[in-house]
């Protein structure tokens, strides 16, 4: 049976949702009763101070975790009822990462890293390697593709972190604290190519910072205060 | 719009044609990963090696002193005096162990003990009757026209190929050899007839045979009395029973029997050594449960290191079993590699000792049954060294892994 709900062009419909965790014998309330609705298209900026759920938000709209109570649906299909093989397959067809600390893989060169999710694909070695020629084009790395990331800048790593991110195509992009681990320029060039993607490309992007310098990028800013959002003003 | 046409698999496939070539995407990945620490992977497999150059080695000691069990016919019976084989038996026994029940023929060989120029040339020479011996040992191939000649030579003598390229040794050649245990005095001569070859790679082709007549009129001592028998029995089902016979009917005699298969009587052989069998397991138990835990440790690590690569991996879309199967096929990398260039190592120092073992250990070389083993060693080694970490990889929830980056 499938698990489908009709969109009203809502891409990303988080309903009622609490998120638990337990340490020993203490339960942590995370998220309580949180209610969130993302359009297709759209640049979202989630702030908030340390502690305040913004990447556990982020990892339960990306299907990294799943929520106590309440549901998450993505494109009208209930990601939260997902579990295994299923969820994984999901996060591989409509979802793209981009993290703080870029986490690519060290042994790899830059294309060999955009090139990691397509080998869940059926494209051919050829088809693949055009993928990720693409999205280095995209990114403006072309000419970066055979480094190691230990010898890229920390803007440049981050950049083969959105290629890897947008390789597949997906409906959305999440990403925590993109620009947190570098300094102001490479940080605005950063957030230049996410307003790009967002905007030229169509693509979701759903973006959690604590810098508002970060946040004014997006086209609408929530706050994320123990566990709970306040609205912000769309832009 | 940044559109790109990608086709993903199907998680739920299980007959997912495309499954061999997604094996293949990740050799580079597996690769790279391996190499990650080179000093560490290169200690480990190091390691490795040396164990499979162990395995090679003993196998080949193995094979040197109880191989010839396996290739021992199931349907000969060796008879000894039933002290100790350096008694002798009288010749008279022969006619009469061929009138047991069961027993096809048989025929006898006696220890000469011969030393060719000086004693570390040393390889067996036994005096036999030819047509009985040749009949009996069918895995010693000689060809018609040098065992016709051996029938025409009181003092032919046919030689295994291995002796014969080791000394250098053709037909028409006279070679002497002195036996201090038949005659002090004088120089046994001996024209070589044949040169024969061996049926199996196992096949011992060392050995001088020559003739029990020549033997016997030349002897200082012992005439009339051989050193063993050899029976071929009709039945290789009924050898107990025929061995049972066949002592029974020399019971209370001066000259009392043991009889025995020829597997035993080979293996009693390397028993006076030990438990071949044994030692070797034991050896190999103790050097390979070290390379379980050098190995394990290394992945183990290696995996601990890359717990947030690992949590990426699993948030790009990768599944638990193919977060599994990376690291298994990583350890199972690791150990295969060492186990190739161990055995191939331990094959080419066993053949070069092989040579200068030839007469003391003839059979010693390491088959190709102990290189699929290895091979299969060298796997389950990899499996269950990988098993361990791979659940590690597996257990890890992709948001606590991506706060361990």
């Amino acid at each position: 049976m499938s698990n489908k709900q009709p969109t009203d062009g809502t891409l990303v419909r988080v309903e009622n949702v609490e998120k638990v965790f337990h340490r020993g014998s203490e339960d942590i309330h995370v998220l309580a009763d949180l209610s969130l609705q993302v359009p297709a298209g759209e640049f979202l900026a989630l702030m908030g101070p340390s502690g305040s759920g913004k990447t556990t938000l982020l990892n339960l709209i990306g299907g990294l975790d799943r929520p106590t109570k309440g549901s998450v649906s993505i494109a009208g299909e209930r990601i939260d009822q997902l579990a295994g093989h299923s969820l994984a397959a999901w996060r591989a067809r409509h979802v793209g990462f981009v993290f703080q600390l870029y986490n690519l893989m060290p042994v790899l060169t830059a294309e060999r890293n955009v090139e990691l999710p397509l080998l869940l694909t059926h494209l051919s070695r050829a088809e693949r390697q055009k993928h990720v020629d693409t999205a280095l084009a995209v990114v403006g790395l072309s000419h970066r593709a055979k480094h190691y990331p230990r010898t890229l800048s920390g803007g440049e790593q981050q950049r083969v972190g959105i290629a890897r991110g947008i390789v597949t195509d997906p409906t959305l992009l999440l990403c925590d604290e993109p620009t947190g681990d570098l300094d102001r320029k490479a940080g605005d060039e950063i957030l230049d190519l996410l307003q790009a993607l967002n905007r030229e490309h169509g693509k979701t992007i759903i973006m959690v910072t604590h810098d508002p310098h970060a946040s004014a990028r997006a086209a609408r800013t929530l706050h994320l205060d123990k566990g709970q959002l306040s609205d912000g003003e769309l832009k | 719009m940044f559109v790109l046409d990608v086709d993903f698999f199907d998680y739920e496939d299980e007959e997912d044609d495309e499954r061999g070539k997604f094996t293949m995407k990740f050799a580079h990945l597996i690769w790279c990963n391996l190499r990650r620490k080179k000093l560490r992977t290169s200690l480990t497999l190091l390691s490795i090696v040396v164990a499979f150059i162990l395995f090679g080695f003993l196998s080949a000691i193995q094979q040197a002193l109880v191989g010839g069990v396996a290739l021992a016919g199931t349907d000969r019976l060796i008879v000894r005096e039933k002290v100790s084989i350096i008694n002798l038996l009288p010749l008279s026994y022969e006619a009469r162990i061929e009138r047991i029940p069961g027993v096809d023929f048989a025929t006898h060989q006696t220890w000469f003990g011969g030393i060719y120029q000086e004693p570390r040339n040393f390889f067996m020479q036994n005096p036999v009757e030819p047509e009985k011996f040749l009949k009996i040992h069918p895995e010693i191939i000689l060809p018609p026209d040098q065992e016709k000649a051996w029938l025409a030579t009181r003092t032919g003598a046919v030689v295994g190929r291995r002796t014969a390229d080791r000394f250098g040794w053709k037909i028409g050649d006279r070679v002497p050899l002195k036996s201090p245990i038949w005659s002090d005095r004088r120089s046994w001569e001996f024209d070589i007839v044949g040169i024969y070859d061996g049926r199996d790679k196992g096949t011992d082709t060392t050995p001088m045979f020559f003739r029990y007549d020549y033997f016997d009129e030349s002897r200082e001592w012992g005439k009339g009395q051989i050193g063993w028998y050899t029976i071929r029995i009709k039945d290789p089902s009924q050898a107990a029973e025929v061995a049972k016979r066949v002592d029974a009917e020399f019971e209370n005699s001066p000259a009392e029997t043991r009889t025995e298969p020829e597997g035993a009587f080979i293996q009693g052989w390397a028993s006076q050594i030990g438990n071949i069998v044994l030692i070797v397991a034991a050896i190999l138990g103790m050097v390979f449960f070290t390379i379980l835990l050098v190995t394990g440790n290394t992945m183990a690590q290696a995996v601990r290191e890359r717990t947030g690569e690992l949590g990426v991996l699993k948030a790009i879309g990768f599944t638990n079993g193919q977060v599994v199967a990376l690291v298994l096929a990583e350890s199972c990398l690791l150990t295969v590699l060492g186990g190739v260039i161990g055995l191939g190592l331990a094959r080419a120092i066993t053949s070069v000792v092989a040579q200068n073992l030839a007469g003391l250990l003839p059979l010693f070389f390491l088959p190709t049954r102990a290189l699929f083993i290895g091979l299969g060693f060298s796997i389950a080694l990899g499996l269950i060294t990988g098993i361990f970490p791979a659940l590690m990889a597996m257990r890890l929830r992709v948001a606590d892994a991506l706060r361990r980056m």
